[in-house]
């Protein structure tokens, strides 16, 4: 001590080797405390061994009686870039060379309940605000092949959408005998433009889509569908509760004008997506041609797929991360008796002996409490996905997949909850100094709130949804893998994986919370005696 | 521990009357040290604010316009139940876990040795406040269920049941929340004497509540997603709160709370062993 005070140069590099020094102490602390060592590999197994647990199984009979998994309605239809995708609608076709146009004008869109749906509770109109048709430009009549489409809607208007997931608005209002819709399809190429108009001689562009690699020919014409409908019979928020029926869309077009057609065709009727899929799939459909009104009728949807709206042929990818639960309390008692044991067994008076600054040593703890729990956690969140992706296709359950980007997200983020909501539960046990009670007010503050807003389902989705906004439970957003659309109804309750704040912007609520535990924890720590 | 038995030896008349420490003697015992702990009356407050605050917000929360919602109006004014015990575990974990952290377990022996005794005192003692406490909580949330769901059409005037203890099956549901909340108290109070830690034990109490049913939404279907349900503590217990639509339980009320009885039973058990077994 006296030689380091008196050579004044040496302070500042006394003064690094102390916090460096703080840490390989803090780090000494955790490895050498067995309970603590085993919490942490333990919660690391929990979140893989949840997947242990056996999951549904999708698919028919084997030819022993077995059920065998897999089968051909347990196949999802993948969309031009890779993403699930739900392709059925009625067709009404002709061939198209590489550029081309086709006009038409609607005049009424009505729907209708599938005829032999069972009736269920019945909305007073069976035209769902998704019900859509119009013109489309298609590669090819195969489910899942790339298109363009300009369509009137049942309540949001024209739309222009194309490849499923792309969507932009047009003209608003419903369509009618009155208000009757014009719309045009142009291709050049690879670019199909769309254009609406009220009137027939003015036109407004509505959008350009961009289709790589649309082959040379392609199948063009009229559509009609109608996604099933949804009486949603409880407003809790889970997404149980929903009961659907299948609808039928029938539209009417006059003025069909097509150009750089084929020479000498004529229309076709298909009914796209509607192979040995059953169950979920639409009837049929059809058209009839008088005079110059062509009347198409078609069921199903042009949409992106999500999981939660079948009956579990597929699974989600974060459902294979369900096991963070498990491990997160694990982790949470660890890093909550890595300072409440201090003060129980006396041994944060020696600590602050050692080193007086009391915030160094907080931040000892939080940089060796994260790093170990992120490092635990990230390897824990990797296995867990392979071992939950293996076990949905062992029964014969396809993952509705994600980009490799969501993918690490999901990994890295998961070791990231895990970490921060480590720190969170240190900067409360500093704070509260009782091991216990600090353990239940971070399970309360961090899981309770995800219990209430999901399985519990008793508040109502918008309740539910604020304690997910505000409390530190908002960092599971993080483990949100499929995004919204605008374009499709589904229930995007937390109980099927849809959180209401952005992935990022969840986790950054957690963030901040374990900010405030630990601002308040260094403020408690310098004011009170130890 | 080995220094004491010689004084006792040194004093015969001591021997010649030997005063075996009674039952009575370990309630006593157990009753004036969580008489006396300031901390222990402010958590039963605590548990009672909490339940009667959430089940009120959840209750001023529901909405049911139509008037056909598929909601138990007993099961919605009780759902503080969900955080209250929460606080009555940290209670029961306490009576334990505390002794352990500051080495008064060894005293509460010297004087009690039959271990077996002290944790059933234990027990006794804790059972009696968590009942009152109870009690009031569940009067609580079922009077602010009954002020407060008719104005959002979950009332009589809506054909639903009406939120009064003479009915059999809403006094069911307010009876066996608070043998629920007992309950919880005694398995936490098995698990803290096998755990020993209060953090650990609480962790793993709310881990057996609160895990089970989340990982149930997630990854069970079926038949699993059932199992789980009956055999889960928290969603079987819970199930003595159902008033409406029992045929789509996943068990009946009372066979519930039996197999939560279960889980304590055993937990309990587990308590009793291993304090036999170890060292304080």
């Amino acid at each position: 001590m006296t030689a380091m005070l008196t050579r004044p140069g040496d302070a500042v590099r006394a003064e690094r080797d102390s916090f460096s020094q703080l840490l390989h102490a803090e780090w000494t602390k955790f490895r050498t405390v067995r309970g603590w060592v085993i919490g942490m590999i333990v919660g690391g197994l929990l979140i893989i061994a949840v997947n242990l647990i056996p999951g549904g199984q999708c698919g028919g009979m084997q030819a022993n009686g077995q059920p065998g998994p897999g089968g051909p309605g347990c196949a999802l239809t993948l969309g031009p870039t890779g993403q699930a995708v739900t392709d059925s609608f009625y067709f009404v076709h002709q061939p198209m060379g590489p550029t081309g146009n086709i006009t038409v004008r609607v005049t009424s869109l009505t729907g209708s309940y599938s005829p032999g749906s069972s009736p269920g509770q019945r909305a007073a109109s069976a035209l769902q605000p998704w019900s859509k048709a119009g013109i489309i430009i298609k590669a090819s009549t195969r489910p899942g092949s790339a298109y363009a489409a300009m369509m009137v809607t049942g309540s949001h208007g024209v739309r222009m959408q194309w490849d499923y997931t792309r969507d932009t608005p047009g003209l608003g209002g419903a369509v009618s005998e009155t208000a009757p819709r014009w719309l045009r399809l142009t291709r050049a190429g690879d670019t199909i433009t769309g254009y609406d108009s009220a009137d027939g001689a003015h036109w407004t562009r509505v959008g350009i889509a961009t289709l790589p690699r649309l082959s040379a020919a392609v199948q063009a014409g009229l559509f009609a569908a109608s996604p099933g409908s949804s009486n949603v019979t409880s407003q809790s928020a889970s997404g149980s509760s929903a009961s659907g029926e299948s609808t039928q869309a029938t539209a009417a077009f006059d003025r069909v004008a097509l150009r750089r057609m084929s020479p000498g065709s004529r229309w076709r009727g298909t009914s796209i997506g509607t192979g040995p899929n059953p169950g979920n799939q639409p009837r049929g459909g059809g058209y009839r041609q008088s005079g110059g009104t062509l009347t198409v009728t078609g069921s199903g949807d042009i949409a992106p797929k999500l999981p939660g709206g079948d009956g579990g042929t597929a699974g989600s990818v974060a459902d294979t991360e369900a096991g963070t639960f498990a491990g997160l309390i694990a982790v949470l008692v660890v890093a909550t008796m890595f300072i409440t044991a201090e003060f129980r067994r006396g041994l944060i008076r020696v600590t602050l002996t050692a080193s007086p600054r009391r915030g160094r040593v907080l931040a000892a703890k939080v940089i060796v409490l994260g790093a170990v729990t992120f490092l635990v956690g990230l390897p824990a969140a990797y296995i867990a996905l392979l071992t939950g992706e293996r076990k949905q296709h062992a029964g014969g359950i396809s993952t509705y997949p994600v980009p490799a980007l969501t993918e690490a997200r999901l990994i890295v983020g998961t070791a990231a909850l895990l970490a921060v909501a480590a720190v969170l539960a240190l900067g409360i046990g500093a704070a509260l100094r009782r091991g216990a009670a600090a353990v239940t007010a971070v399970i309360a503050v961090i899981v309770l709130p995800y219990f209430f807003a999901g399985p519990l389902s008793v508040l109502p989705a918008g309740a539910a949804e604020w304690l997910l906004r505000l409390t530190p439970a908002a960092g599971f957003s993080i483990q949100q893998a499929y995004p919204r659309y605008l374009q499709l109804d589904a229930s995007y309750t937390p109980g099927n994986g849809y959180f209401p704040l952005a992935p990022w912007a969840g986790f950054a609520v957690l963030c901040l919370w374990a900010a405030l535990a630990l601002g308040l924890a260094g403020y408690l720590l310098r004011r009170r005696d130890a | 521990m080995t220094q004491a038995p010689p004084a006792q030896r040194a004093c015969p008349a001591e021997t010649s009357r030997p005063r075996r420490t009674s039952m009575r003697d370990a309630l006593h015992a157990e009753w004036t040290k969580a008489r006396t702990l300031p901390g222990n009356g402010w958590l039963h407050l605590a548990a009672i604010a909490l339940t009667v605050v959430v089940s009120a917000a959840v209750a001023a929360a529901v909405r049911c316009p139509s008037g056909h919602c598929a909601e138990d109006p007993a099961k919605i004014s009780l759902t503080g139940i969900y955080l209250g015990q929460a606080v009555i575990a940290i209670v029961a974990v306490l009576a334990v876990s505390s002794e352990y952290s500051t080495g008064m377990i060894r005293v509460t022996l010297a004087a009690m040795p039959r271990r077996a005794t002290m944790l059933a005192a234990k027990a006794a003692v804790l059972t009696g406040p968590v009942l009152v406490a109870g009690a009031v909580a569940v009067l609580g949330s079922v009077l602010a269920g009954r002020l407060i769901l008719p104005g959002h059409g979950i009332g009589p005037a809506h054909g639903y049941p009406d939120l009064s203890l003479a009915s059999g099956p809403v006094l069911r549901a307010a009876v066996g929340s608070v043998l629920y909340l007992t309950l919880i108290a005694l398995l936490s109070l098995g698990i803290a004497a096998a755990v020993r830690d209060g953090a650990a034990a609480i962790g793993i109490v709310l881990g057996l509540l609160y895990l089970f049913p989340i990982l149930g939404q997630m990854v069970g279907s079926g038949t699993w997603h059932r199992h789980l349900e009956q055999l889960a503590p928290m969603t079987a217990g819970l199930a003595i709160q159902a008033t409406t639509g029992l045929h789509s339980l996943p068990i009946s009320p009372w066979a519930g709370l039996g197999v939560l009885a279960g889980w304590t039973a055993a937990a309990l058990l587990t308590g009793v062993i291993l304090l036999g077994l170890r060292d304080a």
